[in-house]
């Protein structure tokens, strides 16, 4: 690895454990512009996409609020018409999506935690690193160009015809769609560092089966990231194509079809859906390990299961598509590819479960975290099994059950996961600790606030009420309302999440380097809190 | 109090649209109910079928979510620290990993042979007693009748103000599609220019209508009455505004309908006979 920055005097010191020169300026920090724009220190890349992942996280959550606004009642007009409202959930989905859940788990924890863990100074490829944090800001600038535009009105899934230049003209729709084109370089670039510094910078006897589990789902969603991503970009590109110039890739009356697009689209979109969980599952794992007072259940399983979801979670994308008119047989045979996913799922869930049993189990914010993730994550999981027949989903295609399904999942899974990671590493990043009551408070209100918004949906959407409509027929009022009156608990619980930063920032208190204590195992662990500029000089042996 | 105002005049409206379809009397009408909690009453076969299958799998998952969230209260109780202060390090138990791998197999094997079944029934009809062709246009639909005498009629949604007492609000249109009861109707959709979706909750039937591709489906309705369903694919604006309602009757009916309406469709609308190929107009454009 160290080959890779010969060149670089400053990364190559701290490259060499063995290296005197560097030891004794190894906490010498750049001035703020060379530290902050660029950076190649994988802790302040990691800070980066933390602070951006929050900010799209609070754009996103704010658009969901109006979301639920204009829904609280039928016949509302907060949203002024339809194609504002197509636009708001397009880049509501964008934005949840690239710019807050996939920076704060991949970019994010991923950045600072995989050298601590894996016991390496740095990324493999610092520079490298710099630019995939770059490469965003820019990308959400050009969605909300789309988003003010109001011309991306095509939903997060972007099917042509809808998103062509016939009934899409305007430039928003190819600025949301050069913002995916940034956005999925960013993935890319990340997802070969993370593989490399994975695969060629663990500390010596670190072997793959010792591999902290947080690593191991983070090498399976760089991969997942390497081999969909470019089928994506291959989309969208035929796309633009479509739209600027000339081309007929997916419109018929060129020859082209527009289900390919379905196609192409789902192979990236399939995985991504696992790309936005496993890492959470990485940090769900370390979290009740910790807690708990005990080695994870059947590491090896963990593992292997992970990688099952993620080779698995390439061949079902057509169940996303069972009534697009694809052979009988071919949607039968996605049904069942589906319905295995559900069993290393529950390898998953059953082996956390038994982590916990037998342990000494203290209930501190980042494990109420964790908990709450099993109980949302197992609802969002089976609705998923009721969807991947082929046979009900005829009824519940596109409804709102949907929804509830796919939110169980992600903006109540991954995002738990998210603060799960944030309560649990917050003291070791910063240097401060949270405050244990507003944490708790936190959680109660988000846990109460997400099931009350989604847990009506499965309701509303077995009773047929369509997804992204902004107006509904009077007998879809009820349960709306009350999936309203949820969004705004939620939004509140983020006010008191702000609020938890805040105390945290101003907080005086020191923190030890081990502040969970003897279930706490992984490397970061044996660093400061906050760790040293550069970590690990003197490369850690592992037995 | 708004709340229970606009509850109350929904409960009104559903139970008031029997007597407020035009020309027809009362009628039974299926719309999703206030404050329903599942799936909308079956009309045919494939929707009885569909609840079935969907009746098994939730108690099924039911079942493991209750089994998970009791694990997790005895893990709450029995395992905090103060309960239980020392730790246990068992980290591996062959017996237990190998129950968590097979059995949720065993499950799945359970759901997935009726649900195979269930997806070959639904998806064509070998006996079609006629074929409606569906055409879904920005924002309407167009349903033509090729072997009724290929005439076609447009249904759009009922603006607020033209709502008549009783008519139900984004549901009803003002020409519904009309089939005959107990015959099965096989369904053809496209659409010329955007990706929409044919779907009616009550019968089991959804498929998207997507241009340059004609997609078969079927579906068949066991009493008359009228069966609403929406648009369930985004296709731009007014994406909310294009209900479904079919209304069922009987077989004689039926004939006289087809024989009236493709007689005023013969003398006024001309653009209506064309439009029952769009698709295939809009591929040579």
């Amino acid at each position: 690895m160290a080959s890779t920055t010969h060149d670089h005097a400053h990364d190559d010191h701290h490259a060499h454990g063995h290296d005197d020169h560097g030891h004794d300026h190894h906490d010498h920090k750049p001035s703020f512009v060379a530290r902050w724009f660029f950076s190649t220190n994988h802790k302040d890349i990691g800070t980066l996409y933390l602070i951006f992942a929050v900010v799209g996280g609070i754009v996103g959550g704010a658009l969901s609020e109006i979301m639920r606004a204009q829904l609280q009642f039928p016949n509302n007009h907060i949203v002024e018409s339809g194609q504002q409202w197509n636009t708001i959930i397009t880049t509501h989905g964008l934005l949840m999506i690239f710019f807050s859940v996939m920076p704060a788990l991949i970019g994010g924890f991923g950045n600072w935690f995989i050298p601590l863990m894996i016991g390496a100074p740095d990324m493999a490829f610092p520079r490298l690193n710099n630019i995939s944090f770059w490469l965003l800001p820019p990308a959400f600038v050009l969605i909300c160009i789309g988003l003010v535009m109001g011309e991306s009105g095509s939903g997060w899934t972007l099917y042509p015809p809808l998103s062509n230049a016939t009934y899409e003209s305007g430039m928003g729709m190819d600025c949301t769609l050069f913002a995916l084109h940034l956005a999925g370089v960013s993935s890319l670039l990340g997802a070969m560092n993370f593989i490399t510094t994975i695969f060629n910078m663990r500390a010596p006897g670190m072997t793959m089966h010792k591999l902290p589990l947080f690593i191991w789902a983070s090498l399976v969603t760089a991969w997942l990231l390497v081999l969909s991503v470019p089928v994506l970009a291959g989309a969208i590109t035929m796309l633009i194509c479509d739209r600027n110039f000339g081309t007929a890739f997916f419109d018929p009356a060129g020859g082209g079809d527009p289900v390919l697009f379905q196609h192409l689209f789902w192979f990236f979109g399939h995985p991504e859906v696992y790309i936005m969980i496993l890492p959470g599952f990485g940090i769900i794992s370390h979290v009740i390990s910790t807690f708990s007072k005990k080695p994870i259940f059947g590491y090896l399983g963990m593992v292997y299961a992970m990688v099952g979801i993620g080779v698995v979670g390439f061949v079902v994308w057509a169940h996303h598509m069972y009534l697009s008119g694809i052979d009988i047989d071919t949607r039968a045979y996605f049904m069942g590819a589906t319905m295995v996913i559900a069993v290393p799922t529950g390898i998953k869930i059953f082996s956390w479960i038994a982590t916990m049993w037998g342990g000494s189990i203290d209930f501190k914010t980042p494990m109420l975290w964790a908990v709450g993730f099993l109980f949302v994550f197992t609802i969002g999981g089976v609705t998923g099994v009721v969807c991947a027949n082929a046979g009900i989903d005829e009824a519940i295609h596109n409804t709102y059950y949907v929804i509830a399904h796919f939110h169980y999942v992600l903006s109540l899974g991954a995002v738990f996961s998210i603060f799960c990671g944030f309560y649990y590493w917050i003291g070791k990043m910063s240097g401060r600790q949270y405050p244990e009551f507003w944490g708790k408070v936190h959680f109660w209100l988000f846990f109460l606030g997400v099931n009350l918004t989604f847990f009506p949906q499965h309701f509303l959407g077995l009773s047929g009420m369509p997804r992204r409509y902004p107006d509904y027929p009077d007998a879809f009022a009820g349960w709306n309302y009350v999936s309203s009156v949820g969004a705004y608990i939620s939004g509140v619980s983020v006010l008191v999440f702000l609020y938890v930063c805040f105390r945290t920032f101003t907080s005086k208190a020191p923190v030890a380097d081990n502040y969970w204590g003897e279930g706490a195992t992984t490397l970061e662990w044996t660093q400061t809190s906050p760790p040293a500029f550069h970590t690990y000089t003197e490369l850690p042996r592992i037995h | 109090m708004q709340l229970f105002r606009r509850l109350f005049a929904a409960l009104t409206l559903i139970l008031m649209a029997p007597l407020a379809v035009p020309g027809w009397g009362a009628v039974y009408a299926q719309a999703p109910k206030a404050w329903e909690m599942g799936m909308q009453p079956a009309g045919n076969e494939i929707k009885r079928r569909i609840i079935d299958l969907h009746d098994l799998v939730l108690v099924i998952i039911t079942l493991t979510t209750i089994f998970v969230a009791v694990l997790l209260a005895v893990v709450i109780v029995k395992f905090n620290a103060k309960a239980n202060p020392v730790p246990s390090k068992t980290s591996h138990h062959t017996g237990l990993e190998i129950a968590w791998t097979t059995i949720p197999v065993l499950l799945l094997v359970v759901m997935a042979i009726p649900s195979f079944r269930l997806i070959y029934y639904q998806d064509r009809t070998p006996n079609p007693d006629l074929t409606i062709k569906v055409v879904a246009h920005q924002w309407y639909w167009e349903y033509g009748y090729p072997d009724q005498g290929n005439f076609s009629i447009e249904s759009r949604y009922v603006h607020d103000e033209d709502l008549k007492k009783g008519q139900l609000r984004l549901l009803d249109v003002d020409n519904q599609m009309v089939v005959p009861v107990g015959k099965n109707i096989r369904i053809l959709t496209s659409s010329p220019e955007v990706i929409h979706s044919f779907f009616i909750p009550s019968l089991g039937v959804q498929r998207y209508a997507i241009p340059g591709r004609t997609i078969e489906t079927w579906f068949s309705v066991d009493k008359p009455g009228v069966y609403y369903g929406q648009c369930n694919q985004i296709c731009g604006s007014e994406h909310s505004r294009m209900p479904i309602a079919v209304h069922a009757v009987s077989e004689q009916e039926f004939k006289a309908w087809a024989e009236q309406t493709k007689k005023s469709a013969d003398a006024g609308q001309p653009r209506l006979m064309a439009a029952a190929d769009a698709t295939a107009h809009e591929i040579q454009r």
